[in-house]
């Protein structure tokens, strides 16, 4: 007999470590991996306040200056008292505003004029700007697997040690201009900041969270397999923890089919006719504005382990997502014209790191001739996957398994990098085949 | 590929004709530079074969090896090249400029100006295709850390004098032409096909006859068939009639022409070694010569095609495209600083550039690389109205008429102007909530703010608050004038816009920030292996058996 897997226990088994680690462990870094929501920003403030608590002054690197004000936010509603400084970007508007009512949170463009304070949180951009006499003791990385090595690279020696937390599974950062010659050194400064980190000291500590909050127990499994498949983690509600109902029945439609599969098993597939479309494949996009409509006119509730009763499917709880910014443009221009506005469209990139109860997504190898690297990216998929509470409707064109097939990747060989496994052909097979049980023929 | 790049090719396609893809040079072409033209020995990674140089079209040199395996003809040959690019790159290394540049002070740690020689212009090095640039790289590695036998006398097989200076003039080259909108290397391929679109693929365009076949295709043929023809065409014995740019040939001329003919070379080269008098010696050193003769004229056959072609590329470029002012030259600029600062390494003694970079310097390299990557998209569209045809297509930019102009002021203590700029557009720019915008004013950017869409036209019953909705009338948006309008409370004459002025807004911006600085290598911090320690000047190659076959 295997005793009963306790999510709660577990994750705080796993917390408790990290943080022994961070504070009380000799070596100068700890890794932490998470799945997608696994409490990573829980983490990282309790880790703040436990380090603040201890007296061991801290800074905080985030990437974009979202993820920075989400942090303070979040720190100063679990410890209004905690003296926070904000290093912001001398641009208009380079805060967010609900900041200025936070008491103790004090906001500059200057590091000097932070100096003293307990926690101090900025960009790395903003950081990499930064010179001190006097290293910090401590530092937290917060999705150090999306931060490039060079800009670690540029803020390493603002601190004397650091806890690098991050999701292995999203996105690679990405550089604009060729890299190839740097490819296999272990410096490649267009590699992932953790790999860099990892490849100079192989022997730090390495951790990871076992329970993805967010993902419910029909998604968990499929997104740890797909793309976790060494690192395994589970969902922390059960199946019957969440469900999601509408209040209008279904009209018979392929959107309004699609829905329903989706609200019932977590997992919806809307497939359109075979075709070699533009990128905004106006049919396509049509489709994804037609069922984010029907979604908000059928009168959505969702039900989760949060609280007992049921909580509308609104605009902010749903997002869509797609592969690239003109997509995700002729989505919203969609929507518009079916008079949505106040739903969140945006790429993979911009996704990351957010949580809706239903997100629709603009398959990115739907209606395309090729499978290019970008496309494929094991990354883009998981991110576009792995947003939602409840559902994901996945809108495609049919035939992307015959283009996976036929198109073998042609990526050159490089010596010496780490090959990524799995590798985006495998992903996405496996994401399809999960997929194709729940599919629906668009029939508008 | 751009939906321009996109509706280019099928135009392309359709009249049979490259179309143009911009209106101006956005490369600056030097009036005299060095074309090389190099082919290299199949089977063997950085075994010349041969190359044509030089800098007048109709007088080139001719560079053969007859044995490219024998290392000794290899460095003959090497060192016929540098006699050929050497003097041409010193006549740019004595004309020079006084310049300023912006240096720490080692005492005080401050910026200070200081006084410094720039080269008033500097050396260009055009090679056919991108695969000629990568082994100009290659030609530099396999040069650059030989030694000679002044600097060291130990060695067994001493390279020419010049050949290691060659190989690191070659590698600057080489890494120069990874830095984005660079000119210093050129291939012929990349620039034609940065200023027209053909109907084939990209890969395609990196045959420069198929290229240059759609861009001219002769009377009466279009570029498709005269494209088929430069890739396929082959004469009676089975040879390409026009012969791939190098520096790969064809398996053809490989098996029918050139290895036969090394062979008997081969040949002739024993029976001289195994001459018995000075009588035998005359008659089998006759031989010798006819097989060497043979060899540097089948290489001729094979380079002289290409190298026609490089300078009918030339002529194109110079009489189809202005070049795009101020830009080009400024990016030319760098191009001699770059120049200048190798000079100054070379001259100063220091050793050839590392086989690796360090991390300090690679990641410079990289934001260096990016920031280029950035200007030189900003400034091609700037400088080209049909480079910024695309961007307005992409939704990245946009071009109106001004509608209105409202004048607004900033709230505080001093208000400045702020003016309310409407401006009707046919384009569909994808602008967020305060999206930023950019237009040049002067050459400088002004920046705007996007407040949002007045109205929709051309369609009822649509607010405009949902964003842009008009299918054929266009938007009204309105943008928020922010800056460079002076310091006093009205705004300086001509600083905004007016009705009835045409603007043109990017989205994006016009110059780029400096990135982040980076430590001193010898900070390299522990994330990256700490610092790499005490500079020691890199071994030479360490000899191979294929060194010696």
């Amino acid at each position: 007999m295997t005793a009963v897997f306790d999510p709660g226990a577990a994750a705080a088994q796993a917390t408790d470590a990290i943080l022994a680690d961070t504070l009380h462990g000799t070596a100068r870094g700890v890794v932490v991996d998470s799945p997608p929501g696994a409490g990573k920003s829980t983490l990282v403030v309790r880790a703040a306040l436990e380090l603040a608590d201890a007296g061991r002054p801290l800074m905080i690197v985030a990437q974009t200056n979202a993820q920075v004000d989400d942090l303070v936010l979040r720190l100063a509603e679990k410890s209004p008292e905690l003296p926070v400084g904000r290093l912001h970007s001398s641009d208009a508007d380079p805060y967010d505003k609900a900041l200025d009512d936070l008491p103790n949170v004090r906001k500059s463009a200057k590091a000097a004029e932070l100096a003293g304070l307990s926690v101090v949180i900025s960009t790395a951009a903003k950081w990499g700007h930064v010179k001190v006499d006097e290293p910090w003791r401590h530092a937290i990385v917060d999705e150090a697997y999306q931060m490039r090595s060079d800009s670690l690279l540029a803020v390493a020696g603002l601190f004397e040690r650091a806890l690098f937390v991050g999701d292995p599974g999203q996105l690679d950062p990405f550089a604009t201009v060729g890299s190839e010659q740097w490819a296999g050194l272990s410096y490649d400064p267009s590699a992932s900041a953790v790999t860099t980190l990892l490849a100079h000291n192989p022997d730090l500590p390495q951790h990871r969270l076992p329970v993805s909050w967010r993902l419910p127990a029909s998604a968990a499994p499929l997104i740890s397999d797909a793309f976790y498949p060494y690192t395994p983690f589970r969902s922390g509600t059960g199946h019957d923890d969440r469900r999601l109902a509408f209040a209008v029945p279904s009209d018979g439609s392929g959107p309004d089919r699609v829905i329903d599969e989706a609200a019932e098993s977590g997992w919806g597939l809307l497939e359109l006719p075979a075709r070699h479309t533009p990128r905004t494949d106006p049919e396509a996009v049509r489709a994804v504005a037609t069922v984010v409509r029907r979604l908000l006119d059928r009168g959505g509730a969702a039900t989760s382990e949060r609280s007992s009763d049921a909580a509308p499917l609104t605009a902010d709880r749903i997002a869509v997502g797609t592969a690239h910014r003109d997509q995700a443009a002729a989505v919203r221009a969609a929507l518009a014209e079916l008079g949505v506005t106040e739903i969140t469209v945006d790429t993979a990139n911009r996704l990351q790191g957010r949580e809706y109860d239903v997100t629709v997504v603009l398959h990115p190898l739907s209606g395309r001739p090729d499978a290019t690297a970008f496309h494929l990216e094991t990354g883009r998929l998981c991110v576009l996957a792995s947003r939602h509470r409840h559902a994901c409707i996945v809108v495609c064109r049919a035939g992307v398994s015959d283009l996976l097939d036929d198109y073998p990747s042609t990526e050159p060989v490089q010596l010496g990098t780490l090959v990524k496994f799995p590798d985006g052909w495998e992903a996405n097979h496996a994401v399809l085949a999960r997929l194709a049980e729940h599919r629906v023929a668009w029939r508008p | 590929m751009s939906l321009i790049a996109t509706l280019a090719r099928l135009e392309a396609v359709h009249t049979g004709r490259a179309q143009p893809a911009a209106t101006v040079r956005h490369r600056h072409l030097s009036d005299r530079p060095l074309v090389f033209v190099p082919l290299t020995t199949a089977g063997e990674a950085g075994a010349p074969l041969g190359a044509l140089v030089g800098t007048d079209r109709d007088a080139p040199h001719l560079l053969v090896v007859p044995q490219p395996r024998d290392r000794d003809l290899r460095f003959a040959f090497l060192a016929e090249l540098a006699d050929v690019v050497l003097p041409y790159i010193d006549t740019h290394a004595d004309a020079v400029e006084a310049a300023e540049r912006n240096e720490t002070d080692p005492e005080t740690g401050k910026r200070v100006k200081v006084e410094v020689e720039l080269c008033a212009d500097a050396p260009q090095l055009i090679v056919p295709s991108r695969a000629g640039v990568d082994y100009v790289r290659l030609l530099g590695r396999s040069m650059r850390f030989r030694r000679t036998a002044d600097q060291d006398p130990e060695t067994p097989y001493p390279a020419p004098p010049r050949v290691p200076l060659l190989g690191r003039w070659l590698t600057h080259f080489g890494e120069r032409a990874r830095v984005p909108g660079s000119s210093l290397l050129l291939a012929m391929t990349d620039v034609l096909s940065r200023h027209w679109a053909t109907g084939q693929s990209t890969l395609e365009d990196q045959h420069l006859g198929a290229l240059l076949a759609w861009i001219a295709p002769p009377e009466g043929e279009t570029g498709a068939e005269a494209a088929l023809r430069a890739e396929l065409a082959r004469d009676r014995e089975g040879q390409l009639l026009w012969p791939p740019a190098g520096p790969a040939t064809d398996p053809a001329f490989d098996n029918k022409l050139l290895a036969p003919a090394i062979d008997r070379y081969d040949r002739a080269r024993t029976a001289l070694a195994a001459a018995e008098d000075g009588l035998e010696a005359d008659d089998r050193l006759g031989d010798l010569t006819a097989a060497e003769r043979e060899i540097r004229a089948l290489v001729e056959s094979r380079t002289r095609p290409t190298w026609d072609a490089v300078w009918h590329g030339l002529d194109l470029l110079r009489s189809h495209l202005p070049e795009a002012g101020r830009h080009v030259e400024e990016r030319w600029t760098r191009d001699r600083w770059s120049f200048t600062g190798h000079r100054d390494r070379v001259l100063a003694g220091e050793p050839p550039q590392p086989r690796r970079d360090d991390a300090v310097t690679a990641a410079n390299k990289l934001s260096a690389r990016e920031r280029e990557q950035a200007r030189l998209e900003a400034q091609e569209a700037l400088d080209d109205p049909l480079v910024m045809a695309g961007r307005r297509l992409a939704g990245e930019a946009f071009a109106g008429e001004v509608t209105e102009v409202v004048m607004a002021y900033s709230e505080g203590k001093r208000p400045s102007p702020r003016p309310l700029v409407t401006v009707r557009t046919d384009d569909r720019p994808h602008l967020g909530e305060r999206a930023k915008v950019f237009r040049s004013l002067g050459g400088k950017p002004q920046a705007a703010e996007f407040v949002g869409y007045e109205e929709t036209l051309g369609k009822d019953g649509n607010d405009g608050e949902n964003g842009p909705g008009g299918e054929d009338g266009g938007v009204l948006l309105v943008l928020r004038v922010l800056d460079k309008m002076g310091r006093g409370k009205e705004p300086e004459a001509g600083s905004v816009p007016e009705k009835g002025d045409r603007v043109c807004f990017t989205l994006f911006e016009h110059e780029q920030r400096g990135g982040a600085k980076l430590p001193e290598p010898e900070e390299t911090p522990w994330t990256h292996g700490g610092p790499p320690g005490e500079q020691v000047p890199e071994a030479a190659d360490p000899l191979t058996e294929e060194d010696v076959l």
